[in-house]
Order: C-alpha cells, then sequence, then structure tokens
C-alpha cells in the first residue's frame, strides 16, 4: 500500500526561545526538510521614522539607541554622522578618537553576544554564552564609567561625544585589551574544531557571493561568503584611513564561516583598540565636542552615509528642509536586508539547521522593525 | 573612497540606451520616469564601467505634492556610487514597476515603501504588508498621516 | 539578459494565506479597539490579608514560601530589556539565586511572565494567547518603561500603551532598561506578594 504524504506547514514564533526576539517564521515542510518559508515581521514596529519627523535632530538621537540595541553605540555613531556631513560640522580629533574607542568595543561586545546565541541555538545550552557574558559584562562596566548606562548609551552627539573619558578609563580599557586576546584564544580552543560545531555547521546554509551582493547583503554575512567588502576600508569615515587592521573572509559562505569571520573580527578590533589607545593617549585631554548649537539645523538637503556597524551596513538617509526636524529620516537597517536571503539558504535544510541559520545571520528585531 | 558618479555623464549613457528615462539630472543623482525604473535598472547594472551591482537603499520620502522613491546605488568592483529617484506624482496608489528582477535586495524595501506610502510595485512576487497586519488602513509615512 | 537563475520569492510566496492574514489583521484590530483603558490592577490581597482567619495562616504561609522560592518565569523578551533580563540569568547577577533559571519555552510550565520590550498591538494576540494559556497561580511583572506605558514610543499608532491594556500586572519595574539588579529588587517585591497572598485567591482575568 503506498503512502500519502503532504506537505506541513508550522508556525514558528513570534514568541520562542531561539528567534533572537520576535521574528515569526511560516515554514513548509516536506517530513523535515524546509521547502518553503517565510519571515513575517512588524511584531516589534515602534514607528522611530514617524517619530524622527516630530522630534528635533538633537532630541532622536536616544531613540537611535533602540533600533539596534546590541550595539547602540554604532546607531549613534551613523545618525551623527550623517547629522555632520549634512551640516558640515567638524570634529576634534580627541572625539574622534573617542568615537573609534566606543565604536570598537561596540563591535567585541556584539560579537561576543552573536558568537554566544549562536551556539545557544547549536544547542550548547547557555555554556559558551556565559562564557562569552563574562568578558561582556565587563566591557559594560566600562560603559557604565563612561556614561553611566550599560545598555542604550545615548553618548554620542553632533560634533563629538557628550563626556570626556573619566580618569579610570583607559587604565581598566587597557587592562581590558591586554586580557582580551587571551580570552579569544580559549573561545578558539574550545570552539573552532570542536567536532559538533563543525558537524552541525560546515556547509549548511551555503550563500553564494553572487547572491550575497545581489540580496544586498552586508557586513560578516558578505564577507563570509568571499566578498572582501568593508565599509571601514572602501568608503572611509573617522580615523579608519589611519588604522592598521584586516579583513577577514570567508571560504564558501556557510554558517561555520559567518560564526569564525565574527571570531576573527574580534581579533582586529581589540588590535584597532590598542592603536586608538595609544594615540589618545599622546592627545592632551580637553576638546571632546565641537561648538555645535543643540538646535541643528542643518542645510535644506539630502544625505545617505553609512558606517560599518557590527551587523553590516548601517545606513542613514536624512532629507531636511532647514528646520529643527528631519523631513525623512531613513534607518538602512543591515538585520533586515540580511534577511532577504534567509529562504535560500534556508530551503532543502532541516528545521534544526534553520535554526542555526538564521542565528549565524545574527539579527536584532529591534533594527528589522524599527 | 566610493566616489559618486556625475548624475549627467550617467544621464547621457542612459539616453543612448532607453531614450527619454532620464528626466533630470544633477550632482550625483537622476531623476527616471516611473515607466522607464526597470529598464534603467537594468541598463546600470549591466553596462560596461557602471556595473552598479549593489542596491544600498531603497526608500521613499512624500514631498507633499509626490512621492519620491529613492534608490541609492553602487558598484563594489569600481567602487562608485549613484543615485536614483523617481517622482510620483498624481493617485494616492502611484504605481512603479518593481526592480526586484534586478536586486534581489529590492524585496523587503519595496514592500515597507508600499507599507508606509502606499507606493505599489509592479512586478514584486509578494506585494504584503510588512511592518503592520493585513488590514491596517493608511499609510504611515505620509505626512497626513498623524500618527 | 542576465538574470539571476529563477528562484521562488525570498520573502516567501504568501500564497494560500491571505485568508489566515485577514482574520489575524482582524483579531489585531478588535483587540486595539476593544483595549482602550488600563485593566485594574490586582490589589485584592491587601485587603483579604487582614479578613484571613487563624486557622488557614500556617497552609498558606506553606504554600506562598513553596510557590514565591520557584517561580518560573516564561521567556518573553521583546525588545532591548530582554536583553537585560538575559543578563539577569547570567552569572554575574544570576537569577538562580532565586530559583529563576529555568526560563521556560512553553506557558503551560511557566508561573511569571516578564514582559520586557515594547508590546506592539500586532503582537498583543500573541501575549494574551500566551497569558491564557499559563495555568493558575500566575503572575506578570512589566519590565521597563515600554511595558508599563509605552515608553518613548508611547504615540504612535502600532505601540501599545501599557501592557496593562491587555493582562493585569503586578509589578512594574521602571527603567530603559532597568539595570539586572532594578529587576532583582522588582522580583523581590513580587516574591513578598507572594508570600502575602496566600493560597485562596482568585485572580482576575
Amino acid at each position: 500500500m503506498a503512502i500519502r504524504t503532504q506537505p506541513v506547514t508550522i508556525n514558528i514564533g513570534p514568541q520562542h526561545p531561539s528567534t533572537h526576539g520576535v521574528l515569526r517564521l511560516r515554514v513548509t515542510f516536506d517530513g523535515e526538510v524546509i521547502i518553503d518559508l517565510e519571515p513575517i515581521f512588524g511584531y516589534l514596529h515602534r514607528g522611530k521614522e514617524k517619530l524622527a519627523e516630530a522630534r528635533t535632530y538633537t532630541q532622536f538621537i536616544p531613540i537611535t539607541d533602540r533600533a539596534d540595541y546590541l550595539a547602540s553605540m554604532s546607531n549613534n555613531w551613523a545618525y551623527c554622522l550623517a547629522v555632520e556631513r549634512l551640516a558640515g560640522i567638524e570634529l576634534p580629533e580627541r572625539a574622534e578618537y573617542i568615537r573609534v574607542l566606543v565604536g570598537e568595543m561596540m563591535r567585541i561586545s556584539n560579537h561576543l553576544m552573536a558568537v554566544g546565541f549562536f551556539l545557544n541555538d547549536c544547542g550548547a545550552f547557555f555554556t559558551p554564552l556565559l562564557y562569552m557574558y563574562r568578558e561582556r559584562e565587563k566591557l559594560l562596566d566600562l560603559f557604565d564609567m563612561l556614561c553611566g548606562q550599560r545598555l542604550n548609551y545615548n553618548y554620542m552627539r553632533f560634533g563629538g561625544v557628550s563626556q570626556d573619558l573619566p580618569a579610570e578609563f583607559l587604565p581598566a580599557l587597557k587592562r581590558f585589551v591586554q586580557e582580551m586576546p587571551g580570552y579569544i584564544d580559549e573561545y578558539e580552543q574550545l570552539l573552532v574544531t570542536n567536532e559538533i560545531l563543525l558537524a552541525r555547521s560546515k556547509g549548511v546554509g551555503i550563500l553564494s557571493p553572487e547572491l550575497a551582493i545581489n540580496a544586498s547583503a552586508s557586513g560578516p554575512v558578505l564577507r563570509a561568503s568571499g566578498v572582501k567588502w568593508d565599509i571601514r576600508r572602501a568608503d572611509p569615515y573617522s580615523l579608519y584611513p589611519h588604522l592598521e587592521f584586516d579583513i577577514p573572509t570567508g571560504l564558501q559562505g556557510d554558517t561555520y564561516d559567518r560564526f569564525y569571520v565574527r571570531l576573527q573580527e574580534m581579533r582586529q578590533s581589540v588590535r584597532i583598540l590598542q592603536q586608538a589607545i595609544t594615540g589618545i593617549e599622546q592627545l592632551p585631554p580637553g576638546v571632546y565636542r565641537a561648538e555645535v548649537p543643540s538646535l541643528v539645523r542643518p542645510p535644506r538637503g539630502e544625505v545617505y552615509s553609512r558606517i560599518e556597524s557590527p551587523k553590516g551596513e548601517l545606513g542613514y538617509y536624512i532629507v531636511s528642509d532647514g528646520g529643527v526636524s528631519p523631513w525623512r529620516c531613513r534607518i538602512r537597517a543591515p538585520s533586515q536586508i540580511n534577511l532577504t536571503v534567509l529562504r535560500d539558504m534556508a530551503v532543502g535544510w532541516k528545521l534544526a539547521d534553520l535554526i542555526i541559520i538564521f542565528g549565524s545571520i545574527d539579527i536584532v528585531m529591534g533594527e528589522v522593525d524599527r | 573612497m566610493t566616489q559618486p558618479l556625475s548624475g549627467k555623464e550617467v544621464a547621457e549613457r542612459i539616453q543612448d540606451q532607453v531614450p527619454g528615462a532620464v528626466l533630470l539630472a544633477d550632482g550625483a543623482c537622476i531623476c527616471v520616469r516611473p515607466g522607464s525604473v526597470a529598464q534603467v535598472a537594468q541598463f546600470l547594472k549591466e553596462a560596461a564601467g557602471l556595473e552598479m551591482d549593489y542596491l544600498n537603499n531603497l526608500t521613499a520620502a512624500d514631498y507633499l505634492d509626490y512621492v519620491e522613491v529613492v534608490y541609492h546605488l553602487s558598484s563594489l568592483k569600481h567602487n562608485h556610487s549613484l543615485t536614483m529617484k523617481v517622482q510620483c506624482w498624481g493617485p494616492d496608489e502611484p504605481e512603479v514597476p518593481s526592480v526586484y528582477p534586478v536586486w534581489r535586495g529590492a524585496d523587503l524595501q519595496e514592500r515597507e515603501c508600499y507599507d508606509m506610502f502606499g507606493v505599489r510595485f509592479v512586478g514584486h512576487p509578494n506585494p504584503k504588508r510588512i511592518l503592520f497586519w493585513e488590514g491596517f488602513e493608511g499609510h504611515v509615512l505620509r505626512k497626513e498621516f498623524i500618527a | 539578459m542576465a538574470m539571476m537563475p529563477s528562484l521562488p520569492p525570498s520573502s516567501g510566496s504568501g500564497q494560500g494565506w491571505e485568508e489566515l492574514d485577514r482574520n489575524e489583521g482582524l483579531d489585531i484590530e478588535q483587540l486595539r479597539v476593544g483595549s482602550p483603558d488600563a485593566l485594574a490592577d490586582p490589589d485584592a490581597w491587601i485587603d483579604e490579608e487582614v479578613k484571613r482567619g487563624v486557622l488557614v495562616t500556617s497552609l498558606d504561609a506553606l504554600l506562598g514560601w513553596g510557590r514565591r522560592y520557584s517561580v518560573w518565569p516564561v521567556a518573553f523578551g521583546l525588545a532591548c530589556c530582554g536583553m537585560e533580563m538575559v543578563a539577569t540569568a547570567a552569572s554575574r547577577f544570576d537569577i538562580a539565586r532565586f530559583g529563576m533559571e529555568v526560563f521556560r519555552a512553553s506557558p503551560r510550565q511557566a508561573d511569571l511572565m516578564i514582559v520586557a520590550g515594547t508590546l506592539c498591538w500586532k503582537m498583543a494576540p500573541a501575549l494574551k494567547r500566551i497569558y491564557d494559556q499559563m495555568p493558575e497561580p500566575k503572575w506578570v511583572v512589566a519590565m521597563g518603561q515600554c511595558a508599563i506605558s509605552g515608553g518613548p514610543f508611547e504615540e504612535y499608532v502600532a505601540v501599545v500603551p501599557g501592557v496593562n491594556h491587555i493582562v493585569p500586572v503586578d509589578v512594574y519595574i521602571p527603567g530603559c532598561p532597568p539595570r539586572p539588579e532594578s529587576l532583582l529588587h522588582g522580583l523581590r517585591m513580587l516574591h513578598r506578594k507572594i508570600q502575602k497572598e496566600g493560597s485562596g485567591l482568585k485572580r482576575l482575568g
């Protein structure tokens, strides 16, 4: 007697321990193999772009924090950079150094979370995550020392930053930077040649470079597919033209490569931090912010400026009509655009692989929905 | 550094291929007729020397009389960029050909444009609302919508 | 014309699900229209304590002791506050000291729902469903400004102005996001409330 089968559609989310936030996936299975997938989001849509039109430029800075809440400094930086380019504001050198310092600290913090949660999804329930959290708590203590907040810092302002570095910040950061390569060695020793991780993620969810470029993927997702594209090198901003660092790329664009690229980017961030600390120590303490009125009125015009946030290309498109509020403020969120390729990567794999593939893209729903 | 291309030079090249498509060219920006968006997009992606294979950003802005759809394009190979704009005057739900066949990255961004501004992208395979629920009335980022 | 090889659309074909999506949209609209006011806080236990007699006091104390030291939360992190909730569960702040480290994935095995983050109307039916699936006795903690009143996004059309429009809330923890120490302080307040509530109280809603 022939057995009749039919495809089954199930709903994953929006409340689910592995969806990194409120994302819903409508997945159609043939047995356990995925044949179709549709991501549905909007469960955290808070209307930042509409809110921007009702707030002044400076009042919008804390709202940008809450978009990508795991890398808040990057959001601040992208927005401040866009408005500074529009209004023609120049920064003092010390402010640039401070921005690079916090930007790279943010990258390390974000990648720690990304790798930790990726391994959480793989099934190593909480152990690597708690190791990563150990370092992340040290970073959050540093941020606490700097601006009083652990998450959602609201630290940058147009023309610089809101406060100077306290006296105990640089020694503490230097200690962290000395210890961090040792910790990354520890993670590599535990994870990079781990049999279970290799079996689960090598060759899984391959993204070809042509599709990655065509689908506007950016950040570690693009670099893991072999495309050596980093905005810090291609379209540099701030002090990056003067800093030395490598751009790690992957071999085939599978889940393992995306994890490995993030681990190596942490190493490069430590290298940048060392250079930035040496640089800022030679500057006299003092001017950390340019003279900018608190009610900024950029001239009429528009700008699209982007930075390399830990998740990818974070861009801000701001249209100004000469008033105190933006006429249109668009946040080009890397997490949302990287989601375009989820279906292509996941079709043909099984449910457990879907969770890992999704975890390796590194999504933050605050950014996807804004 | 990413070099912004000159709008006028690109407009001349497009004129040879797709006559009448470009309405204005200013700085690093070209303004294209709504009907020829897909052809211009295809040309920009494939033309030798241009090869704009990467769509950075696709969004829209409401300028009260018209809605302007903005495309930010760049080329990873040549490291140059261009802005393409489409002005949609007229009815409440203007129609623009979708660039999904040219750049897959337009997928979610076009759906968001529809959701927020009401611009319909003809030829998009899944033209549904993305951030709001099915049945929500109104397009939030239009200036007349008071949220 | 060199186009990408024809792959089906990346955001899914969406076919066959239009009716389901429309019904869900109707549910959301109904909930939005039907919840204009905040629900009352479950404060009835404050008066009950005075009225309770002597015979059941030790039983109440025992039940209260058992319930407060093994409250199991359901994983409901929505936004930034969810990250601080995870940080509280991590090794530095260690929510396991209070017996709460098991964040159950299924609401049917949980006692407590910590709503951490902004609630949007699109998510509200899911929240109500998860609350309904939790067995009695159950408690709700609103963590963070967005859960208390909508936070900085309060005026937006898609944001619920406070979780107490949908479910009754026991403890409100302010902050944006509240530090893990704040969350632990709020949870300790909840424990004291559980101890005092005793056994014979019907929950509202």
